[in-house]
C-alpha cells in the first residue's frame, strides 16, 4: 500500500467512514448487547465482543488486500469466481454442519463459514460481468433467462440448505436488473402481485377475486370507454391476478412450514401467539419502544442485556441500539445506512466501466435488502426473516462478505480514472 | 461510458431508499415516542417489586414486660417455572411428603403463577429451616422467605390483644395498603391499632433476566424503600395480675377487669373461658379457631365487653346517689323494711329496720332502694313523671352506665338504661310510674351493664365522683408519648360529697356487710355485691371493689356467670385480686385455694 498511495487518496471518503463507524458502532453494540460482568473487558475474546474484534480486524485486512488487487482481476475472472462460489454452496451441502435448522456452515476449527454469505459478491460480479459484456441486452430473451439463471442458481442451493432468509437476498438483483433497462412493468407486475399475496392472505380468496373483477370492469368501462382492444389484455390481467391469489393460498397452505405460517400470521395481525413465533417480535418491539427518545443509556439496556431479545448480538441486534440509544440514535443509525446506499448509487453513477457502475448497484441493492428486511423485521412491520444486520451483527462470515462486497466497489471506484 | 438511457432510474431507486427511511423514521416515532405502553412491558420483564414486610409492633405492660412480640419463621417459596425435576425425593422427606404431594403442589402454585413466587410450604420450623437451606441450592426455582408469626411469652390476655389473620376482600378494597396474603389485625388491639402496629412497608427493585434469575438491584437500588417497623403499645395492664385473674377463673365463666382509677388504665382484663392467644397464629390457626368458634362455653365471647348483665345490687349505690343528688332525701333519711314480706318489692334477708342510706347498702336492703327511686320519680320539682325518670336517667347515665366508652377497647357493647319514651311505649301515655319500673332500683328489669361499666363506676366512687374512661394503652411508639384517652378526665353529675357517702357505704359492706368475710388487715377494702337474676338458672355472682379505700390504687369488678351469690365467688375473688395487686402476695390460702379448685361450669 505504500507503493500506491494513489489508492488511498482515490478511494471514496464518505463511503469508508461510514463503513469504519458502522463497524465500530456495531461492535459496541454487540458489547453492550452480550455484556457480561464477569468479562467486562470488551477486549475479552471468550466473548463474542472479543471475537467480533477479531473478525473486524481480519476485516480490515481482507479490505486492504482488496485496495491492493489489480482492479482488471474482478471483472476478467467475475465467472470464475462465481463457479468456485457455487461449488462451495454444493460442498456445503455435503458437508456442512447444521446451525439452528440450516445446514450452510463449513466448520473449520472453532469458527464456522457461511459459504451463503459469500456467494453475494460472487453472484454479483457474474451479473454484473454478465450485464456489461458489450453484446448484452435486455430485450434478448435468452440474455435475460442468462441473467435470471446466474441469479436463482446460487438461490436454489441456499433454498436447498433451509436458509430462506439468505435465499430471498438475491431477489435484491432486480434493482440492478432495472437499472440495466428491465422494463418497468415487470417492478409494477412484482409490486401488484406481492399486494394481492397480502391481501389474498388477510381476506377471504374469493372476495379477493370478486373485488378483483369489479375492478377490472371498472377499468374497463369507463377508463377504456368499451374499446374493444382491451377486452383480452384485461381478461389476462384478471385471469393471471385471480392465479396468484389462489395460488398464494395454496403454497400458504400446502408448501409452508408451519413456523413460517405462524410468523407471516403472526405479523399480519391474525395470530398473537405471545410466547412463540410472536414472542421474538413482541420482545423486540418492547426493547426498540422502551427505549424512549434518548434512550436508557450505553449497557442500561435491559431487554437485550437479560436475554428477553433472542438473537440479540446477530440478528436482532438493532433492538439494542433502539434499547439504550432511543429514537434518536436508532435514525442515526437508519440514516447512517441509507446515507451508505446512497452514496453507493451515486458513487456507481461517476463509473466510466459499466462493470463497476452494474456491480455498484449489486451492492447497494443487497446492503438495501439486508437493512430494510432487519430492520423492518425488528420493527415487526416484516415478517422475521433470519438475515444479519450488515456490519453490525455478530459474524464473521457476514461481516467479511460484506466487506469484500464493499471494498471491491471501492476499488474499482478508485480506479475508475484508469482506462480499461 | 456513454450516457445510458436509463441513468434517471437512478432517481427511482434512490426515492425507493428514502421511502423506506421515511417509513423506518415514522415506526420508530411512533414505537419509542408516541407509544409508551412499550417502556410498562419493558419494566414488567425485567423489574421485581420485592415487598419488605416491616416489623409488627411490640405489646408492653405496665412494668415492661413483653406481652406479644415477633417470632420469625420461614415460608419455602416456588416459581414453578424454574423448577426443574432433579431427584426431590430428600426434600419430600424433610418436608414429609410423597412424590404426589409434591406434584399437587406444583400444580396449586402454578394456578397462581409459573412466573411468580407461591408458598410451597408454609411456617417451616427452624430446624426444618437449617436443614433446607443447606440443600437448597439443589432445588432450582424455590427459595426461603422469612416472615415473621406473634408470639405470646405468657400466653394471657387473649381476649384484650386479639388475634391477627389474613386479610379478606373487603379489607383489601378498603385499604389499599393491603394485597393478598398479608395479615391484619382482627380483633382486639391488634385491631384496634392496626395502623400503628403495621408500620410501612418498605420495597427493594430487583432485577431477573429472562430466566426470572436474580441479575441485580434496578439501579443500585437507588428508588428502593426500607420497610418502617410498627410502633410498640405500652398499655396500663399488669401481666402477673392478668395471669393471676386467668388462673382464678379457670373453670367459671365470667370476668374479671380493673383499673387504676387515678388514670382509667386498665390493669387486667380477663374473659373465661379464655384460650392461648398462640393457638390463633400461623398454620395452626385455621383449625384452632374452628375448635373455639364451636365450643359450648364460647371462649371466643369477649365477656368484659359484649357480656351485658343485669347489674343486680351492685347499682345501688349508683340509684341512691342519684336521691341524694335531687335532696329528696339525705344521708338520715329513714325507710322501713319488713324483710321478706316486703311490698312490692322484698327483701332478701332480715335486718335492722327502719334503716338509712349507710345501713341500706351495707345490708343490701331492696325495699330502701325502691323507697329512694319512688321519692326521685315524685319529686316534685318536676312536673311529669316522664321528666323525673329523665333526670334520673342523665345522672345514671353521666356514671358511665348505658354508653359505651369508645376508648381502644374492642367490640364494646353498651349496656342499657332504658329511655321514657321505651316505658311509653311500652305501657302507654303516663301509664307508668316508680311503682311499675320499680325493679330498675335495684338494678333488675331493662337495665343491663357491662363488665367494663362496672368497674368504672367502682372508680368514680374510688376517684369521689370522676373517671377516666377505661383503656388499655397509655402510649404508642414510647412511653411519653401518651393517647388521648390518658386525658379525658370526666366529671360525674353527682357531687364529691354524695359520692364520698357511696364510699362509706361501701367500705361498710368489708366491714359488717356481704363481703366482711373477706376483709384483711392487711390493706382497707370498700365494695358491693350484687346477684343478679337471671332467667336462664343461677344467678350472675357479681362484685364491685376498690382498695385500699384512703388512696385507691385499683377499682374492680367480678362477674362469674351462673354461680349464685355476689358474695360466695365474685367478692373473693375480686378480694384476692386487690390484694395480690397492692401487696404482690396473698395471705390467705385458704381462699385462694378455694377458688383456685371450684369448677362452677356445668353446675346448673
Amino acid at each position: 500500500m505504500i507503493k500506491d498511495r494513489s489508492i488511498i487518496k482515490q478511494i471514496d471518503k464518505t463511503i469508508v467512514y461510514l463503513y469504519l463507524a458502522l463497524v465500530l458502532i456495531g461492535w459496541f453494540n454487540i458489547y453492550a448487547s452480550a455484556y457480561n460482568s464477569d468479562h467486562f473487558s470488551i477486549f475479552d475474546i471468550s466473548q463474542v465482543y472479543g471475537k467480533q474484534l477479531l473478525w473486524i480486524g481480519g476485516a480490515i485486512v481482507i479490505a486492504f488486500v482488496i485496495l491492493l488487487l489489480d482492479h482488471k482481476v474482478f471483472n476478467s475472472f467475475a465467472i470464475l469466481i462465481y463457479a468456485l462460489s457455487i461449488l462451495m454452496l454444493i460442498l456445503v451441502l455435503l458437508t456442512g454442519k447444521t446451525i439452528s435448522g440450516s445446514k450452510s456452515w463449513f466448520q473449520i476449527g472453532s469458527f464456522a463459514l457461511q459459504p451463503s454469505e459469500l456467494s453475494k459478491f460472487c453472484t454479483n460480479l457474474a451479473l454484473a460481468h454478465l450485464l456489461s459484456s458489450p453484446n448484452f441486452s435486455v430485450k434478448n430473451t435468452k440474455h435475460k433467462l442468462l441473467a435470471l439463471f446466474i441469479i436463482l442458481l446460487p438461490t436454489a442451493f441456499i433454498l436447498l440448505q433451509n436458509d430462506t432468509g439468505s435465499a430471498l437476498v438475491y431477489s435484491a438483483f432486480i434493482i440492478v436488473l432495472y437499472r440495466k433497462g428491465l422494463p418497468s412493468r415487470y417492478i409494477i407486475m412484482g409490486l401488484v402481485a406481492i399486494f394481492l399475496s397480502i391481501m389474498a392472505l388477510l381476506f377471504d380468496q374469493y372476495i379477493i377475486i370478486a373485488a378483483i373483477a369489479a375492478i377490472t370492469l371498472i377499468l374497463f368501462l369507463f377508463v377504456f370507454k368499451l374499446k374493444r382492444n382491451t377486452i383480452l389484455p384485461l381478461l389476462a390481467a384478471f385471469i393471471v391476478s385471480a392465479g396468484i391469489v389462489l395460488s398464494v393460498d395454496f403454497v400458504f397452505d400446502n408448501v409452508l412450514e408451519p413456523h413460517q405460517k405462524t410468523r407471516i400470521n403472526v405479523l399480519l395481525g391474525k395470530e398473537l401467539d405471545l410466547y412463540g413465533a410472536g414472542y421474538n417480535v413482541n420482545q423486540s418491539k418492547i426493547a426498540i419502544g422502551s427505549g424512549g427518545f434518548f434512550g436508557k443509556g450505553f449497557l442500561k439496556g435491559t431487554q437485550t442485556k437479560f436475554d428477553f431479545v433472542p438473537e440479540q448480538s446477530t440478528d436482532f441486534i438493532f433492538c439494542t441500539i433502539g434499547e439504550e440509544w432511543g429514537f434518536v440514535g436508532s435514525i442515526i443509525v437508519l440514516a447512517m445506512f441509507l446515507g451508505l446506499i446512497i452514496r453507493i448509487i451515486q458513487v456507481a453513477e461517476r463509473q466510466r466501466s459499466e462493470f463497476s457502475l452494474l456491480y455498484g448497484y449489486g451492492v447497494a441493492a443487497i446492503l438495501l435488502f439486508h437493512v430494510a428486511i432487519n430492520i423492518g423485521m425488528t420493527l415487526g412491520l416484516l415478517p422475521v426473516i433470519g438475515i444479519p444486520l450488515p456490519f453490525f451483527s455478530y459474524g464473521g462470515s457476514s461481516l467479511w462478505s460484506f466487506t469484500i462486497l464493499l471494498f471491491i466497489f471501492a476499488k474499482l471506484d478508485s480506479s475508475r480514472l484508469k482506462l480499461f | 461510458m456513454t450516457q445510458d438511457k436509463f441513468s434517471d432510474r437512478k432517481n427511482h431507486i434512490i426515492a425507493a431508499v428514502v421511502i423506506i427511511g421515511v417509513l423506518y423514521v415514522a415506526r420508530l416515532f411512533y414505537l419509542q415516542v408516541i407509544d409508551t405502553s412499550y417502556k410498562v412491558s419493558a419494566n414488567r420483564n425485567v423489574l421485581r417489586y420485592e415487598t419488605q414486610y416491616p416489623q409488627r409492633g411490640l405489646i408492653y405492660d405496665r412494668n415492661g414486660n413483653l406481652l406479644v412480640y415477633n417470632e420469625i419463621v420461614y415460608d419455602l417459596m416456588v416459581i414453578p417455572v424454574q423448577v426443574e425435576d432433579p431427584d426431590t425425593t430428600e426434600l419430600c422427606l424433610v418436608l414429609g411428603i410423597d412424590k404426589t404431594g409434591f406434584e399437587q403442589r406444583i400444580l396449586n402454585a402454578k394456578k397462581y403463577s409459573s412466573m411468580l413466587p407461591s408458598v410451597f410450604e408454609k411456617q417451616i420450623s427452624k430446624e426444618t429451616f437449617a436443614y433446607i437451606e443447606e440443600k437448597l441450592y439443589k432445588y432450582k426455582g424455590f427459595f426461603i422467605q422469612p416472615r415473621t408469626l406473634r408470639k405470646y411469652p405468657k400466653a394471657v390476655g387473649a381476649h384484650l390483644l386479639g388475634y391477627v389473620g389474613e386479610v379478606t376482600h373487603s379489607d383489601i378494597d378498603k385499604d389499599s395498603y393491603y394485597k393478598q396474603g398479608d395479615y391484619i389485625g382482627v380483633s382486639g388491639l391488634e385491631n384496634t391499632y392496626e395502623v400503628e402496629l403495621r408500620g410501612i412497608k418498605g420495597l427493594k427493585i430487583k432485577m431477573v433476566d429472562v430466566h426470572n434469575r436474580y441479575v441485580g438491584m434496578f439501579e443500585d437500588g437507588k428508588y428502593d424503600t426500607p420497610a418502617i417497623g410498627g410502633s410498640n403499645l405500652y398499655t396500663g395492664i399488669d401481666i402477673e395480675l392478668q395471669e393471676y385473674g386467668e388462673r382464678l377463673m379457670r373453670n367459671k365463666l365470667g370476668s374479671i377487669v380493673a383499673i387504676e382509677p387515678q388514670t382509667g388504665a386498665i390493669l387486667c382484663f380477663v374473659s373465661s373461658p379464655t384460650y392461648d392467644p398462640n393457638l390463633l397464629v400461623g398454620r395452626v390457626r385455621g383449625k384452632n379457631f374452628k375448635e373455639l368458634s364451636t365450643n359450648k362455653y364460647k371462649p371466643l365471647l369477649n365477656r368484659v365487653t359484649q357480656g351485658q348483665y343485669p347489674p343486680g345490687s351492685t347499682f345501688k349505690m349508683a340509684n341512691s346517689s342519684v336521691a341524694l343528688q335531687l335532696n329528696v332525701i339525705n344521708s338520715n333519711t329513714m325507710f322501713s323494711c319488713q324483710g321478706v314480706a316486703s311490698s312490692p318489692i322484698r327483701c332478701t334477708h332480715s335486718h335492722a329496720t327502719p334503716l338509712n342510706i349507710y345501713t341500706a347498702i351495707q345490708q343490701s336492703c331492696n325495699p330502701f332502694q325502691y323507697q329512694a327511686f319512688r321519692a326521685v320519680l315524685n319529686n316534685k320539682d318536676y312536673k311529669t313523671v316522664k321528666e323525673r325518670y329523665d333526670v334520673w336517667r342523665f345522672h345514671i347515665m353521666s356514671l358511665g352506665f348505658g354508653k359505651a366508652f369508645n376508648t381502644d377497647i374492642a367490640y364494646e357493647k353498651s349496656g342499657n338504661v332504658p329511655t321514657s319514651d321505651y316505658f311509653d311505649k311500652m305501657y302507654g301515655k303516663d301509664r307508668w310510674n316508680s311503682l311499675t319500673i320499680r325493679s330498675l332500683s335495684i338494678g333488675q328489669g331493662e337495665i343491663l351493664a357491662t363488665p367494663l361499666q362496672l368497674v368504672n363506676y367502682a372508680a368514680i366512687v374510688a376517684n369521689n365522683g370522676f373517671y377516666y374512661p377505661p383503656h388499655i394503652v397509655e402510649a404508642v411508639g414510647n412511653r411519653y408519648n401518651k393517647t388521648r384517652f390518658t386525658s379525658q378526665k370526666t366529671y360525674t353529675s353527682i357531687s364529691a360529697d354524695n359520692t364520698m357517702t357511696m364510699k362509706e357505704c361501701m367500705t361498710e359492706v368489708f366491714e359488717a356487710g356481704t363481703a366482711r368475710a373477706y376483709a384483711t388487715s392487711k390493706f382497707t377494702q370498700a365494695g358491693k355485691t350484687g346477684t343478679a337474676d337471671n332467667p336462664h338458672g343461677k344467678p350472675h355472682s357479681t362484685f364491685i371493689a376498690f382498695a385500699p379505700v384512703e388512696e385507691p390504687k385499683i377499682a374492680i369488678c367480678v362477674v362469674v356467670e351462673n354461680s349464685g351469690y355476689g358474695s360466695t365467688w365474685a367478692a373473693p375473688i375480686a378480694s384476692l385480686m386487690m390484694e395480690k395487686y397492692i401487696t404482690k402476695e396473698i395471705s390467705r390460702p385458704e381462699i385462694e385455694e378455694r377458688m383456685l379448685n371450684s369448677n362452677l361450669i356445668g353446675n346448673d
